[in-house]
């Protein structure tokens, strides 16, 4: 490891490469520190060799337990100079080397002189060097000087008792904490870091106490804090006993909150940004409360310092998630930051934009962006491209503008991980926009004519294959797919056979050319090619035999093979070539162990630059590829909504279930997890019985049962019923949990072969109109409520009765309707007599649907409320009326 | 975040990303493979900013970092995703500058390898243990300065300044204490 810092070469200039550690070696300096041995010591020279230790250590080399011992003994013979440049090197040596304990007597003494000492600096780094290396034995020794050191008036020797009692807190806080009296006095100090340091270990002695800390809080807010840092600190408590007690009071205004906003007329930048932070995080912040940090943050973003910008962009960018309205103030700021030279600037400032843009400003974003994308790293790229495609889910009707600037960057250089997300992002808007699959389409068949990634070019081969017969025009898309067979390599030309097949399968007109080309194939130098060209010309009937059903063909092409892969391969493996074919349907179907976590913890990855929160959609689209994957449920259509998971189980019972409900347009489907606790027992065939019978509107069409259900390794069973198309059907219903149940030798694991059949009572489930509500925000309430015309406006008057309180009746009628609250509307401030609250969501069959709650409450807690809907259809806004008349 | 502002590492780092002096202060980086992966990336990834004029900024595997280059001397300081970036940057300036007084203003690799001890000293006088221990450089840079002689040695070993100094450090000493 002791490599010389650079290396030598001796045609190189030797005073640009001249190093005085040029050529080090370690055998070497740990001789040279036999001077430390020298009845004469020459402090300078002794000084070199500590260097030159301290620059070994440095560079990452070790010294054997053998080797530390020795240097450490010799170190401590240097205490005898007096020089104070060499006892500075000696004390970081000393704290290098981290000596053992019965090392560590030997220089106890020493040091417990200089602890003593009349030179300030000796006292202070004794201080720490001997509180780095002492045990809890040796504490109680110099707990005495330590106490003192603490109040002492020089400020070095007192941040360094106090820094050593916040490092010693940690494993000796009895002894610690009998230092509070002076701690406290230290707090008082007039010099500024001497307060932050005892500040902090005053806090760190007494956070278990919450009413000391809150009365810490209380006179210090009110005292003066000398020190930027210290403030900090201070801002950090409040906002903890802020935290603690809105717990508590219901009542009064927020405690605390004036100091906050005077910290924002503080003099230190860290200060002001501390505060702004603090009240942005604030539980259920007002934007009565934002409006000031935000002002100071929007100053922040046009500093020239990029670190105050950064702060600042990354905090809005925070705030943008939760309160996209008390942002769009700074948005000229920080559009001009999209030209930042830090990249990271720009892209947090891109990514606020599209959080807090609305539908008029989005052309203008997109050009800004297009200049920007250019010059950042694949890295950004990404996080720009998934803010669009959330922005573009946002505002449909803009899919126009945002496919171009996909299609267009899908064209500049980039990486995979970038292409991939881009890819991925078109496929989405396809599905979800009906009006943008053609373009986006095309913009995907351009792609892949110049695509170097085989694996995009599989997976868009595949998704044309499914999307591009649907088209209006099919025909258009086989040049591009039939250009793959003759440029590609195998993989791909393999891929884009299986899709010429797909569309010979569904455009009866396009037939006759396809099967032209599959011929050509049929001289493809691949294998796998032409073997697919074979099958498919042979299933379609290009080659004049027998055509088999219609339907068979397209099952065969379209239908997911209903066998788990990794079976198959196990099955595959372990056939034998024999007289006696392959038969796939020996292949076990049972999925081993469906790892549902993995499900239920979408991309928990450290968030890093802004990434957009990405729960929702991808819990929902494992549901939807989950489902999709199931036949009996494949015609059932496009996933509407699926809710949280609903516990059917008391917690630590034997059997634990919980329930998903998926809501189709004509169809509900009740998703089972179920999860075996017990390790003695092996369950088969496990479903749930469903009645049904109150519920009148439902019928169960489906079920799957689960085949066999191991301990702990949870697995799922469906139930499906069908319900009239578009009608919010509710009801209740009863479950029981049905299976045969079979003993397991816990040695061995094996089960018995006969099992007994038996039942588990299971908690009733409701299926509630707000299942068929899907939360959607606007960004602005106002404007959507606007444009959406009192055409189809329902208003009416409720009484809710008596209540516990405001926030209370609010809430509940949230979650009765199941809508997204926007612009912050569903926190109440406290002792307020009436609240507005805007709410907006998209009912089922596709109704964009907004709601404007009045509430009013009167002194008996009597609560009543105005309710408003509007809709674009008139009965979907007296359907709303319906569920909260009913609830 | 009810914790004090702290501090994971302090790196000097010379123009092609070698070690000159680091010190690390949480156990993020065990090893030393770990620690110097680390160095490499964040030399990497900020080579080609202009961090000249003001220290720059990026998020770096869940942490935050703030650098300042001059010549051919990479300064970063390392802290937690949650900590406020400008007591970081503050603890930046103050290392820089401290390095720049100490240096005399002929801050490159050549001059803080020949002055190692001088730097390893700055970095203890900053932060202890992750605790930010001063970030004022005149004072860091003050207290590294001090090579006078130990005030308690014979007067005959000291030079007349060295003498006068003590003196006068008595003569405060015994006003202030009187």
């Amino acid at each position: 490891m002791a490599q010389p810092l650079v290396k030598k070469d001796d045609d190189r200039d030797d005073e640009a490469e001249y190093s005085p550690f040029l050529g080090i070696e370690k055998g070497a300096v740990l001789q040279e520190a036999r001077v430390f041995n020298d009845p004469q010591l020459d402090p300078r020279r002794c000084s070199q060799v500590i260097t030159k230790l301290l620059y070994l250590l440095n560079q990452g080399e070790t010294f054997t337990k053998i080797e530390a011992t020795e240097v450490f003994f010799a170190v401590t013979k240097l205490f005898q100079s007096r020089d104070i440049g060499l006892r500075r090197m000696v004390y970081l040596m000393i704290k290098e080397l981290s000596p053992s304990a019965d090392e560590v007597i030997i220089v106890t003494s020493s040091l417990m002189k200089d602890m003593n000492s009349k030179t300030d600096m000796y006292r202070a780094n004794a201080i720490r060097v001997l509180c780095r290396i002492t045990d809890g034995t040796l504490l109680t020794q110099i707990e005495r000087y330590l106490k003192q050191a603490i109040v002492d008036k020089n400020p070095v020797v007192a941040s360094a008792a106090l820094v050593s009692g916040i490092h010693l807190l940690q494993t000796n806080p009895e002894i610690v904490k009998r230092w509070s009296n002076e701690v406290q006095e230290a707090v008082q100090s007039r010099a500024a870091l001497v307060q932050f340091h005892a500040l902090a270990l005053l806090h760190q002695i007494r956070q278990n106490d919450r009413l000391a800390v809150s009365k810490l809080v209380t006179s210090l807010t009110r005292g003066t804090v000398r020190s930027p840092l210290a403030q900090c600190l201070l801002i950090r408590y409040t906002t903890q006993v802020i935290r603690e007690s809105a717990n508590n009071t219901q009542t009064g205004d927020r405690p605390f909150y004036d100091f906050l906003e005077s910290c924002l007329r503080h003099k230190a930048e860290m200060v002001i940004f501390e505060a702004a932070r603090a009240i942005t995080e604030l539980n259920g912040v007002t934007s009565r409360e934002l409006t000031p940090a935000i002002t100071v943050l929007q100053l922040f973003l046009s500093s020239s310092k990029p670190v105050l910008r950064f702060a600042a962009v990354r905090t809005l960018n925070k705030v943008a998630m939760t309160h996209p309205m008390a942002v769009t103030n700074c948005n000229i700021d920080m559009e001009s930051l999209i030209s930042d030279q830090n990249r990271s600037i720009a892209t947090l400032a891109i990514t606020t934009l599209l959080k807090t843009g609305n539908e008029s400003s989005v052309d203008r974003l997109m050009k800004q962006i297009t200049n920007f994308m250019s010059d950042i790293a694949d890295e950004f790229k990404i996080v720009v491209v998934e803010a669009i495609r959330s922005l573009c889910l946002k505002f449909p009707l803009k899919y126009r503008s945002l496919m171009n600037f996909l299609s267009n960057i899908l064209r500049e250089e980039g990486g995979f991980e970038y292409k991939k997300a881009i890819v991925d992002s078109i496929v989405i808007l396809i599905r979800d926009i009906p009006e943008a699959k053609e373009s986006g389409l095309l913009h995907l068949c351009e792609f892949i004519e110049d695509c170097e990634f085989t694996y995009l070019s599989t997976q868009i081969l595949h998704f044309l294959g499914i999307e591009g017969p649907k088209t209006s025009d099919p025909s258009k898309y086989i040049r591009y797919i039939y250009n793959r067979v003759h440029l590609e390599n195998a993989t791909v030309r393999a891929a884009a056979v299986s899709t010429l097949a797909k569309f010979g399968a569904v455009v009866d007109s396009l037939k006759p050319r396809i099967f032209v080309l599959l011929r050509r194939c049929l001289y493809d130098s691949d294998d796998e090619v032409r073997d697919r060209a074979t099958l498919y010309l042979n299933t379609l009937g290009g080659d004049g035999t027998a055509v088999e059903t219609d339907k068979d063909v397209k099952d065969f092409l379209f239908g997911a093979l209903d066998i788990p892969l990794a079976n198959l391969e196990t099955s595959l493996k372990n056939y034998t070539p024999s007289e006696e074919p392959f038969d796939i349907n020996s292949v076990p179907k049972e999925v081993k162990s469906q790892p549902l976590t993995e499900k239920k913890a979408p991309g928990k990855k450290p968030a890093g630059l802004g990434t957009p929160p990405s729960g929702p959609p991808s819990t929902e689209d494992a549901y939807e590829k989950l489902l999709s994957s199931i036949p009996e449920f494949s015609d059932f259509g496009k996933l509407f909504k699926s809710s949280a998971p609903v516990e059917l189980t008391e917690a630590e019972t034997e059997y634990a279930v919980n329930v998903v409900k998926h809501i189709f347009d004509s169809y509900v489907v009740f998703q089972y997890n179920c999860t075996n606790t017990i390790p003695e027992q092996l369950l088969e065939n496990v479903v749930v019985i469903v009645d049904a019978s109150d519920p009148e509107e439902f019928a169960e069409v489906a079920s799957k049962p689960l085949r066999s259900l191991p301990y702990d390794s949870p697995g799922q069973t469906f139930v499906a019923f069908e319900k009239p198309e578009g009608v919010p059907a509710v009801g209740k219903f009863s479950n029981m949990l049905k299976f045969i149940v079979k003993e397991v030798d816990p040695s061995t694991g094996e089960a018995e072969e006969d099992g007994v059949e038996d039942e588990y009572q299971l908690e009733d489930l409701e299926v509630v109109a707000a299942d068929y509500m899907m939360k959607v925000g606007v960004s602005n309430f106002r404007n959507a409520w606007e444009s959406m015309g009192p055409d189809c406006e329902r208003v009416d008057e409720y009484g809710l009765g008596p209540r516990e309180s405001l926030a209370e009746a609010v809430s509940a009628v949230i979650s009765l309707l199941g809508m997204q609250p926007c612009e912050g509307t569903e926190v109440v401030p406290n002792n307020s007599r009436s609240h507005t609250c805007l709410l907006s969501g998209v009912f089922i069959g596709n109704v964009k649907v907004l709601v404007r709650l009045q509430f009013g409450i009167d002194g008996p807690k009597e609560v009543a409320m105005k309710l408003a809907v509007r809709s674009e259809d008139e009965n979907v806004s007296d359907m709303i009326h319906e569920i909260v008349a009913s609830g | 975040m009810e914790t004090c502002p702290s501090v994971k590492n302090i790196l000097l780092l010379d123009s092609e990303g070698k070690r000159v002096a680091v010190k690390y202060y949480s156990n993020d980086w065990p090893t030393n493979v770990a620690k110097e992966t680390y160095e490499k990336a964040v030399f990497t990834k900020t080579q080609k900013t202009n961090a000249r004029t003001e220290a720059e900024i990026a998020m770096f595997e869940g942490n935050i970092v703030v650098y300042k280059f001059v010549q051919d001397l990479h300064f970063f300081v390392t802290g937690g995703e949650d900590e406020n970036e400008l007591i970081l940057a503050t603890v930046l300036q103050g290392f820089f500058d401290a390095v720049g007084l100490l240096l005399r203003g002929n801050v490159d690799k050549k001059e803080a390898l020949e002055n190692l001890d001088l730097i390893l000293l700055c970095l203890d006088e900053i932060v202890d243990g992750g605790i930010i221990l001063e970030t004022d450089a005149n004072v860091i840079a003050g207290k590294v300065a001090s090579h006078s002689v130990d005030a308690g040695a014979p007067l005959s070993e000291q030079t007349i300044s060295q003498a006068l100094a003590t003196a006068r450090e008595h003569l405060t000493r015994s006003l202030l204490n009187g």
